[in-house]
């Protein structure tokens, strides 16, 4: 006889409504006629994700003190609901950036299928509370994304990115498996919470075991130097494929770490945060330094999130109730500037028809006001700006650096911003220095198609970033709130 | 509690939105932001009869809880310093703004609006009273100054826009890592409760983005480029307002936040001042151009200035903030001055200009004016300001008071040169004999400002006797301080245990933030 758990239904909703979604998704692929089928599974999916939303939202509300729930596979808590609620939230945005993509009709359903599939799989994977469900959910959501990455077969360099995506992704899952099987050979338990109580300091199979749990995770959050597949991907990839996986991959990769470490390797806290401050340090360097030679702009966006997966590191290394404030309140306007500025260059691509470049973005900004001055926007984000959202994540890292003593991590972070400084303003530069008469475009076939739903899309985003910098005290309140579930020594 | 700093500040900012929002035709564009520039003045002029200068409290304040978490707020308020400031920027802003609309810039409803977003910047600068929000309006400034000069500049504009934002944002960013630790280390970062601190690195980090902005030498390597490639009237706000947010931020947050710091590096500091004039004056002397010849008298004159606020006596500082309205003036006006000789001539090379004033009586009395005026002859009211300056410092040290007297020599022969090579001498190649002279609209820009100018010269102490409330910028600080007892013991906002509490007896201090609080703190 095998005792049943109980379930915990409503603390897997988030995932189980996407995935139920995802499920739907791939009966329209078959049973919807091919003309109606775009805009119900956009629909759908656009549905699934605000349900996954409320869901979340709700969950966070009702989830004040931290448990486990099903047989202690999955925590409910607010640190996790908050991760859900932005995933949530970056897929309904990726849904309205995809509509107008070109893509093959008899893929759309399926597109939307696995794009919902992935956002369960990260709202499953953010909950994870042992060493399988961590490693459960982390293939569920990558397998999804290689197969987005692939999906448009028409485009150069997709297969391309797809392969390339799935190879050092598979080398990323299997360095976490790897180091799961260390660290369980080391303290005989699969639950965070338990390895935390089983392990001890410095005990060397455990420590190789951090360690390669860690690598396994910063691939999927594109930390360097394991970020290899970030350019290659992100450029490949059609671009609503790249705004959300540069959004959502991060902040489920980045929330988990935060967890992992925590609760799991207390014992070996003071190892972990020199191994983050360190890899911090290096994904802010490297990826500062290789956006100044990018023409492209995928390029470019790529290694900027190479860079911010570094500030968000800092967060993390600071190992602190501030530092996980600070994290998670940099999430917030990472995600929309994230999404918002691959959104314009989703909408330049297709107005040209070519991968966009820092040369063909000239007169962009007069021609279209609206995406102009969202770009700037969230380029200054990027930048750390006042006015955007962008800046106070900055503030609170190196806030949470500073109270760590740490100081010096602050003084990385500010040389990154000087330098990350050039190629930010070269995209300003490019939009508005100089005319559009300079490209000699092909003449386009009739005015460019007013993209309503990226627009709203791109204004979503747009209020997100700004809005950020205005609200923050009630953003950070629910990041507080939310930190009470990680145990801090 | 009072809006009027509010008003002051976002009035502009709301100008711009709905210049850029309302699809107005050309004209109507730069007479709505005229007129909304003009407006602004008018609100200064009500919030300066309504300010008490006679008490060296802070007015107008207004304070709205903002990030709770770290104790930052959005606090504004004006000093009586302030005030002139304000009213500088809000001043030559308008005329600025009027001259674009004279002009005829292009795509006018982007060049107002950013227009009038540097102008809520600037005003927000300042008037911030918390260390976030200060940072938060110096580097809003830029944002619409990127944007100005890169698309409404010269030929070399995009190498001008780098030069100036990497130079700014370096600065700017050393300064947010030292707003982090000093604010954190404080517990707060309102800038009226935040006590002084010994730390010299974070006294570094401000001063790093206050000198490159003011600037001083050697970090004005931003400043022939930008101030050349840009149209004339953004030179003349980037070096009659802006420059004035590095020397202000000098005044209100390095100087009176880092007492014993200031004390140690106050020799060093006069150094780069004095070197500022004198190789600033020498440059502009032989400087091929006459914006050139602004350009570096620019650099003079904020090297003057913190020659001022270092003197550390009334004397320097009501000399300083005099001088800090008066540079605005002139140099705003100069730079005015040359773009409207550029577009007679469409060069401003000394080698092809001359012999402008004939014919041109408006022209050359105008420049006749400011030149006169900018070279402090007596009686103007630069005059009164470098004479107090020097006045100042000749009782801190003698010898930086000679090193200013030759600047002042040294001002007089640029000017003269700049002058003379404009209006006088053979009628340069470029000027044809078409030229006009200067047209109603750019007289109604430009003798505002020289009417301010000579109003100024009529009766300096306007300013100087009301900078600092009941003409007192220094307050002696009584050294003997009280043993703080546990209870009353000020615990650092991270929670740690009390502290040690040392005695400083700092001596004079500045007249703002209640100095006397300032004897006891735990360091």
């Amino acid at each position: 006889m095998i005792v049943k758990p109980h379930v915990d239904w409503f603390a897997l909703s988030p995932s189980l409504s996407l995935t139920g979604i995802a499920f739907v998704l791939l009966l329209v692929a078959v049973l919807v006629p091919r003309n109606a089928r775009k805009p119900v599974a956009a629909f759908l999916a656009f549905g699934g994700f605000v349900g996954s939303f409320a869901l979340a939202v709700l969950l966070y509300d009702r989830s004040a003190t931290a448990t486990t729930a099903v047989h202690d596979a999955i925590f409910r808590d607010r640190w996790a609901a908050l991760a859900q609620v932005l995933l949530a939230g970056s897929g309904a945005v990726a849904v309205l950036i995809s509509y107008r993509e070109k893509m093959r009709e008899e893929h759309i359903a399926e597109y939307y299928a696995l794009l919902t599939a992935a956002g369960a799989g990260m709202a499953f994977f953010v909950q994870a509370s042992n060493l399988m469900t961590l490693f459960l959910g982390l293939e569920w959501f990558s397998i999804a994304l290689y197969v987005l990455t692939a999906i448009d077969i028409d485009l150069i360099g997709s297969l391309e990115a797809g392969l390339k995506y799935l190879i050092v992704g598979a080398v990323g899952s299997a360095t976490l498996l790897f180091g799961s099987a260390l660290v369980y050979g080391a303290t005989g338990q699969l639950s965070f919470d338990q390895i935390g109580a089983a392990g001890h300091a410095h005990d060397a199979m455990l420590v190789a075991g951090l360690a390669m749990v860690i690598a396994g995770l910063a691939f999927k959050a594109s930390v360097a130097p394991f970020h290899m597949w970030t350019p290659d991907a992100y450029q490949g990839a059609p671009t609503p494929v790249t705004a959300f996986m540069s959004s959502a991959t991060k902040i489920a990769a980045l929330v988990v770490t935060y967890r992992v470490l925590t609760t799991a390797f207390p014992h070996d806290q003071r190892l972990w945060t020199a191994g983050i401050a360190a890899l911090a340090i290096i994904s802010l360097a490297w990826g500062n330094i290789a956006a100044l030679v990018q023409l492209n702009m995928k390029r470019i966006l790529a290694y900027s999130s190479v860079s911010h997966a570094g500030f968000m590191l800092i967060g993390i290394a600071a190992a602190s109730p501030l530092g996980a404030r600070a994290l998670m309140y940099y999430l917030v306007p990472y995600a929309a500037m994230s999404l918002g500025a691959f959104a314009v260059v989703a909408a330049r691509e297709r107005e040209l028809g070519v991968p966009v470049t820092l040369r063909n973005l000239a007169g962009f900004g007069w021609e279209r006001p609206f995406l102009g001055i969202s770009m700037w926007v969230f380029v200054l984000g990027m930048l750390g700006f006042p006015l955007t959202g962008g800046f106070f994540g900055k503030f609170y890292v190196f806030a949470a650096a500073y109270r760590h003593g740490w100081w010096w991590l602050i003084i990385a972070g500010v040389i990154a911003t000087m330098i990350s400084a050039y190629y930010y303003l070269g995209i300003v530069r490019a939009m508005y220095f100089r005319e559009s008469a300079e490209l000699q475009l092909a003449p386009a076939r009739g005015a460019p198609n007013r993209e309503l739903l990226l627009s709203a899309g791109v204004l979503i985003c747009l209020v997100v970033t700004v809005g950020s910098f205005f609200a923050v005290q009630p953003l950070i309140d629910v990041a507080r709130h939310a930190a009470l579930a990680l145990p801090f020594a | 509690m009072s809006w009027l700093s509010t008003i002051l500040i976002f009035l502009p900012v709301a100008g711009a939105i709905v210049v850029a929002a309302l699809p107005l035709p050309r004209y109507w564009v730069g007479s709505l932001a005229s007129l909304i520039s003009l407006v602004e003045v008018g609100v200064w002029i009500t919030s300066a009869t309504k300010f008490d200068f006679g008490s060296s409290a802070l007015q107008f304040d207004q304070r709205q809880s903002w990030v709770s978490d770290l104790n930052i707020s959005y606090h504004v308020g004006q000093y009586a310093f302030s005030v002139w400031l304000v009213g500088l920027t809000t001043v030559v802003m308008a005329a600025c703004v009027i001259y674009g609309w004279w002009v005829g810039r292009e795509r006018p409803r982007a060049y107002f609006a950013l227009m009038l977003m540097t102008t809520g910047a600037v005003v927000g600068v300042f008037t911030a009273q918390d260390l976030l929000l200060f940072y938060a309006f110096f580097e809003a400034m830029l944002i619409p100054l990127y944007i100005l000069i890169g698309v409404w500049g010269g030929a070399d504009r995009l190498r001008a826009t780098l030069t100036f934002v990497i130079y700014t944002v370096v600065g700017s960013l050393l300064m947010l890592a030292s707003i982090v630790a000093y604010g954190l280390q404080q517990g707060t970062f309102d800038l009226t409760k935040i006590g002084p601190s010994s730390s010299t690195w974070i006294f570094l980090g401000f001063v790093a983005a206050f000198v490159i902005k003011s600037p001083l030498f050697p970090f004005h390597g931003w400043l022939p480029i930008t101030y050349r490639e840009s149209p004339p009237e953004i030179s003349a706000v980037l070096s009659g307002i802006v420059s004035k947010a590095g020397l202000y931020g000098l005044l209100r947050i390095a100087i009176p936040k880092f007492p014993e710091v200031v004390a140690d590096w106050r020799v060093a500091l006069l150094v780069l001042a004095s070197i500022s004039l004198v190789y600033g004056s020498l440059l502009a002397w032989r400087a091929p151009d006459f914006r050139g010849v602004v350009l570096y008298s620019s650099l003079a004159q904020s090297g003057l200035i913190v020659i001022g606020l270092l003197a550390n006596n009334d004397l320097g500082f009501d000399g300083a903030v005099l001088q800090m309205v008066n540079h605005a003036l002139m140099s705003s006006s100069l730079f005015l001055l040359a773009g409207m000789v550029e577009r007679r001539t469409s060069t401003g090379e000394f080698a092809l200009l001359g012999g402008m004033a004939r014919g041109r009586p408006a022209l050359a009395t105008v420049m006749m004016t400011v030149g006169i005026i900018s070279l402090a002859v007596p009686l103007s009211t630069s005059f009164a300001g470098e004479f107090l300056i020097l006045a100042g410092v000749f009782q801190q040290q003698w010898a930086w008071a000679v090193v200013g007297a030759t600047g002042i020599v040294l001002a007089a022969m640029y000017m003269l040169r700049a002058i003379s090579a404009v209006l006088h001498q053979d009628v340069g190649s470029a000027v044809p004999d078409s030229a006009l002279d200067l047209r109603g609209g750019e007289l109604a820009v430009v003798v505002p400002l020289v009417l301010c100018l000579i109003g100024l010269s009529a009766y300096p102490n306007l300013i100087s006797g009301h900078a600092f409330g009941a003409n007192k910028a220094i307050v002696q600080v009584s050294s003997d301080t009280t043993k703080l007892s546990d209870a009353t013991c000020t615990k650092s906002a991270n929670g740690g245990a009390c502290q040690t509490v040392m005695s400083y007896a700092i001596g004079p201090a500045l007249n703002i933030d209640e100095p006397a609080a300032w004897t006891r703190y735990a360091p």
